[in-house]
């Protein structure tokens, strides 16, 4: 077990997926919450358009591409979902699947040898050291904010119209969570890929709602849960050759889920029983 | 000294329009109460006044070092998610956040405040109870104490007895009267108009093409309020009124 710690690449995987897990859970609570779970997957697909682009033009790091795009598309999403006019579940399903479509067209059209599969499961050979820096300055931040703010955070999503009336600055908020998320998506999707990314931002919280009823340990729960299953993926996926670590962590995911679902479901036959 | 004044407001939704030219004021100490039957705009008032909708024209102009961190609010429509994870205390703690900069945690006075709170509400009892699996009356109860403690100078209500049963509504009535004998200003929309009048110093009936503003006294002699306030009229002023003791042409 302990042959990880002597392959560099590894000792990154894990530092960074700790990192990104722990802003995908705390993060994830706010959005599920607050009905913004299709703005994690709208994110990332325009995130994969945008690094197939950064390819094609070849920029040295694909990461100065996307994280201004995806940051944009992050502001937008946010203000279709806030309109209500708008049907936002509908307008983030085009966006994204247009993102994913102008990304696969970019990357076949050019003939260059940008790995499809690679940007849509994810690969732990990706992770770099700038992947370590912006994931260390991001984690911190979002950790930071919620010391802070943790109350607010809460009386934001709990009630934003009435945040918003008694003085709180909602719209400060939202753009803060927008922008981490963004960045944590891009982040994120490089190791995991693209059609996992969303997944370790919706279920920790949802797993933790099965069986918490307090907000404070709905968070303190879903790092928990998020931290766990994507060590437990990569840990996994470095032991089994040719299994892909996003697959892995999702299906750790799933499990624990499913784990909560039969507890949350014990406890109810439990206090019928003892009514 | 003026905490409120709305000027020539007019207020609705993309091509539907609410009211105009309404004007009223609302001073330190007031206790207005906004009637006027359903659809007649007092929640799209409220919203306005709180800055949650913009006005077509005119404005809503706070005073006298009024803010929103002094407002506490209290909505009619709780579209609040069903399975949100909270606990009774939590939410009626955070009624206090818009007077704090850094919020990780509450002092012992906030804590001791939202108890007193929660006990003049009937919230105790359940305050570790998860807020999805309360009763709705008993949610609008938490959701009181929450504006409760939100308020520093003013308070507004809308409906805030619509779930209540009469004994937490007389209760919540006197909770109410005695925080504005304490100065706190109160704006509450209410269709329990007989309360209304007992309470309020102001009262504001807003109907489809023409509004009232006035004191209660003036409101009970205007065409307004004699029409629906012709039987258990407690003030003496109304003794002339020789229609007393039925309301079967309400
Ligand atoms: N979100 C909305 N979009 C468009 N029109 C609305 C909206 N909300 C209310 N209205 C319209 O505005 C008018 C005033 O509504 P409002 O909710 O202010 O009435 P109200 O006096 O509070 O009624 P009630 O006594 O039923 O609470 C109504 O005619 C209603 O149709
Ligand atoms: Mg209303």
């Amino acid at each position: 077990m302990l042959d990880i710690f002597r392959y560099p690449f590894m000792v990154n995987a894990l530092i960074v997926g700790i990192l990104i897990a722990v802003c995908c859970a705390l993060l994830g609570v706010v959005l599920v919450l607050k009905r913004y779970s299709m703005i994690g997957d709208g994110l990332s697909h325009v995130g994969f358009g945008a690094l197939s682009i950064a390819a094609v033009l070849n920029i040295s790091s694909p990461l100065y591409l996307s994280l201004p795009v995806v940051t944009l598309a992050a502001f937008f999403l946010l203000r279709i979902t806030e309109n209500s006019r708008i049907n936002a579940d509908a307008a983030i399903a085009v966006i994204s699947s247009s993102a994913l479509a102008i990304g696969v067209f970019v990357a076949s059209i050019n003939g260059t040898n940008i790995n499809l599969q690679q940007y849509m499961f994810g690969s732990i050979l990706s992770v770099g050291k700038s992947d370590i820096i912006i994931s260390v300055i991001l984690s911190v931040f979002v950790i930071a904010m919620y010391l802070l703010f943790y109350n607010k955070i809460f009386a934001v999503t709990f009630d934003e119209d009435f945040a918003k009336a008694t003085g709180l600055r909602t719209g400060f908020y939202n753009t803060v969570i927008s922008l981490l998320t963004a960045i944590t998506i891009v982040v994120g999707m490089r190791m995991l890929g693209t059609l996992l990314i969303s997944a370790m931002i919706i279920f920790p919280s949802l797993t933790s709602m099965r069986v918490c009823k307090r907000f404070i340990s709905v968070v303190i729960t879903s790092v928990l849960v998020s931290v766990f299953c994507v060590v437990s993926g990569l840990l996994t996926s470095f032991t089994v050759t040719d299994v892909p670590v996003g697959a892995t962590i999702v299906i750790f995911n799933l499990a624990v889920f499913l784990v909560f679902l039969l507890i949350s479901a014990i406890k109810n036959a439990a206090a019928k029983k003892n009514k | 000294m003026a905490l409120l004044k709305a000027t020539d407001l007019k207020i609705g939704y993309s091509n539907n329009v609410v009211f105009e030219n309404l004007n009223f004021t609302v001073n330190a100490g007031d206790y207005l109460c906004v009637v006027g039957e359903n659809g007649s705009g007092k929640t799209t008032l409220i919203k306005g006044i709180l800055g949650l909708l913009q006005p077509y024209n005119g404005q809503v102009e706070y005073s006298d070092g009024l803010s929103r961190n002094h407002i506490g609010y209290l909505s009619q429509q709780q579209k609040l998610s069903k399975d949100f994870p909270a606990s009774v205390s939590e939410i009626v703690m955070s009624g206090f956040l818009n007077n704090r900069i850094i919020a990780f945690n509450y002092t012992k006075q906030e804590r001791n405040e939202a108890m007193r709170i929660m006990q003049r509400t009937g919230v105790d009892s359940f305050r570790k109870k998860s807020f999805s699996e309360l009763s709705g009356g008993q949610q609008q109860r938490v959701l009181l104490a929450r504006a409760l403690c939100a308020a520093k100078k003013l308070i507004l209500l809308d409906e805030p007895t619509s779930a209540l049963d009469p004994l937490a509504t007389a209760e919540f009535y006197s909770v109410v009267k005695a925080l504005n004998k304490e100065g706190m200003a109160v704006i509450m929309v209410s269709h329990d108009i007989t309360s209304a009048v007992r309470n309020a110093s102001h009262i504001l009936h807003l109907s489809s093409d023409s509004y009232f503003f006035g004191t209660t006294h003036e409101y009970m002699h205007s065409s307004f309020g004699s029409r629906l306030l012709i039987s258990d009229c407690p003030c003496d002023a109304c003794a002339h009124n020789t229609k007393r003791g039925g309301r079967e042409d309400a």
